[in-house]
């Protein structure tokens, strides 16, 4: 019997260990001393203590990780998403301690993870790209010549940053060299790396992306998703497949994000982000994230792929079951984050004791939640509670559906964004396709700082 | 004397980052407004400033210490 180290927490762990018991993988989690009595840790076969809460000493906990893994004879790694799961190093700690890492090799993570480099490989692989400094900007280059072919307004990046950090606009020339050197002293204190580049600025973008596997040899993706409805640059609403899109468009994001799978031998599941300019019909390449993603789901209820079971797969045979022709997509999937998060107060973290919890049920729903009626919301670690996905046949049955699965969800104890997610499933702008990454903040009744 | 307490649950810092400083230290002077430490909840980082000028006398509280709202952070001796 393979056994399997979950390195994660809340709902994404409890997916994992429901994918490795069906495939008769013996699972081992672990957990921080907060979480030792979570749905999580009662979900796996064992539970592994790694350190107190903050998760710097336990989730974030190198050491203590591989150390539980070898200690219990495990085979494998899961890193999940967030904490270790994009950390090249500690990738390259579990392959050296002897285990198999649940995802691309070190080296495709230190890659993926230079946004500069991530950048440069993608318009290799002919995914593309926004006009930009073609790689990082060199110190002694001429910044403002560079900049006035890219045209204004445009964004300089860390090279080192993603996730939405280590970004500044620039709306004109005379704020250009200033901002620069603000963003490479930032970069250089925050990440460690002062390497920055420039790239255009499209105004009222989409967010979409493409799901891929690879195992090496062959690759494959699974299709597309929209991200567009984001607070601060964290997502809210996704949906698969992307909605309004041209069928040219689609095609190429498609094809060019498995070329670039193709490109670095890629193994395991990967996301390609693309931003979408909807005026001009235009995708460019943002980042490509080497691990699963929270809202791998909603490609699961449109393929009927377990993602999760093809990443094992991958890890423990070296081998996908899948070919391109296996997937077939059927409607249209919508999920809600649900976080522990006051909308009335700024979206302020709502820490506290679940006192009742209520999911919807019926056909075309399903709950991934790492919490329970009982549970504790503790402060140490990120607020999302669960995911609610709706399936069905067309957009407009799924939104509908997702608006009475909403309506049939009661949580107390702690506030929660389903109010948020009701606002903005009824939204107009939703419905036509009109909303874009910043629309969050343009609604009135949900705007910051009232 | 003045007690700076914590309006929120969650966890404190003295510092700004793992390797930097400490926003104040014990017998540092402190204006009205100044930071003394960060609540962390959720990834979610809120200062602690202090509503009053005078001498930081102690902190009441470890870093990395979990605080309730209401819990004493600081002392500082007023003037």
């Amino acid at each position: 019997m393979k056994k399997l180290l979950i390195a994660n927490r809340g709902e994404i762990a409890v997916r994992i260990a429901r994918t490795a018991r069906e495939m008769g993988i013996e699972t081992f989690v672990v957990a921080s001393e907060a979480d030792v009595e979570s749905l999580a840790a009662r979900s796996a076969d064992h539970v592994v203590v790694v350190g107190p809460a903050p998760a710097t000493a336990s989730y974030l906990n190198q050491d203590a990780i591989v150390a539980a893994a070898v200690d219990n004879g495990c085979d494998a790694v899961h890193p999940g998403y967030g904490f270790l799961s994009e950390n090249a190093d500690f990738a390259r700690k579990v392959a050296d301690a002897g285990l198999i890492w649940v995802g691309p090799d070190a080296d495709a993570i230190a890659m993926m993870g230079n946004k500069s480099l991530a950048r440069e490989s993608a318009r290799k692989a002919g995914v593309p790209v926004l006009r930009g400094s073609d790689g990082p900007l060199d110190p002694a280059a001429d910044a403002v010549e560079i900049a006035s072919g890219i045209g204004y307004p445009l964004v300089i990046k860390a090279s080192a940053g993603g996730g939405g950090r280590g970004i500044r606009f620039v709306h004109s020339e005379g704020k250009l060299l200033e901002s620069i050197e603000q963003t490479r002293g930032e970069a250089a204190a925050v990440f460690g790396d002062p390497t920055v580049y420039l790239e255009r600025f499209v105004q009222h973008a989409r967010h979409v992306e493409v799901q891929v596997l690879g195992d090496g040899t062959s690759f494959i993706h699974l299709g597309d998703r929209d991200c567009s409805m984001q607070r601060r640059s964290q997502k809210v609403i996704e949906e698969a497949p992307a909605p309004d899109l041209p069928d040219h468009v689609r095609q190429r994001i498609r094809e060019s994000s498995v070329e670039l799978a193709r490109e670095c031998g890629y193994s395991g599941a990967g996301t390609v982000e693309f931003l979408y300019d909807p005026v001009n019909h235009e995708a460019a390449f943002i980042e490509m994230n080497t691990r699963i993603q929270v809202e791998h789901p909603i490609t699961e209820q449109i393929t009927g792929v377990d993602l999760i079971r093809e990443q094992l797969q991958i890890a423990f045979t070296g081998a996908m079951s899948l070919r391109q022709d296996d997937i077939a997509f059927n409607g249209h999937a919508i999920e809600c984050r649900v976080n522990a998060e006051d909308p009335d107060h700024h979206f302020f973290p709502s820490p506290g004791l679940i006192t009742a919890m209520d999911w919807p049920a019926g056909a075309g729903i399903r709950v991934d939640t790492g919490v329970e009626a009982g549970s504790t919301v503790t402060p140490y670690y990120d607020s999302l509670l669960a995911k609610l996905i709706v399936h069905a046949d067309t957009r407009e049955a799924a939104i509908e559906a997702m608006l009475t699965a909403l309506d049939e969800t009661h949580i107390e104890g702690v506030k929660t964004t389903i109010p948020v997610h009701k606002k903005l499933l009824s939204r107009p702008e939703f419905a036509a396709v009109t909303h874009h990454s910043k629309f969050l903040e343009t609604v009135p009744d949900l705007m910051e700082a009232q | 004397m003045a007690t700076i307490v914590s309006p929120l649950p969650g966890v404190f810092y003295r510092k700004p980052g793992p390797g930097k400083p400490p926003f104040a230290n014990e017998g540092d002077a402190i204006e009205v407004g100044q930071t003394l430490g960060i609540i962390e909840i959720m990834k979610q980082f809120t200062e602690i400033q202090s509503d009053v000028a005078g001498t930081l006398e102690s902190f009441e509280v470890n870093e990395g210490d979990m605080v309730n709202p209401g819990d004493a952070i600081v002392v500082v001796r007023e003037g």
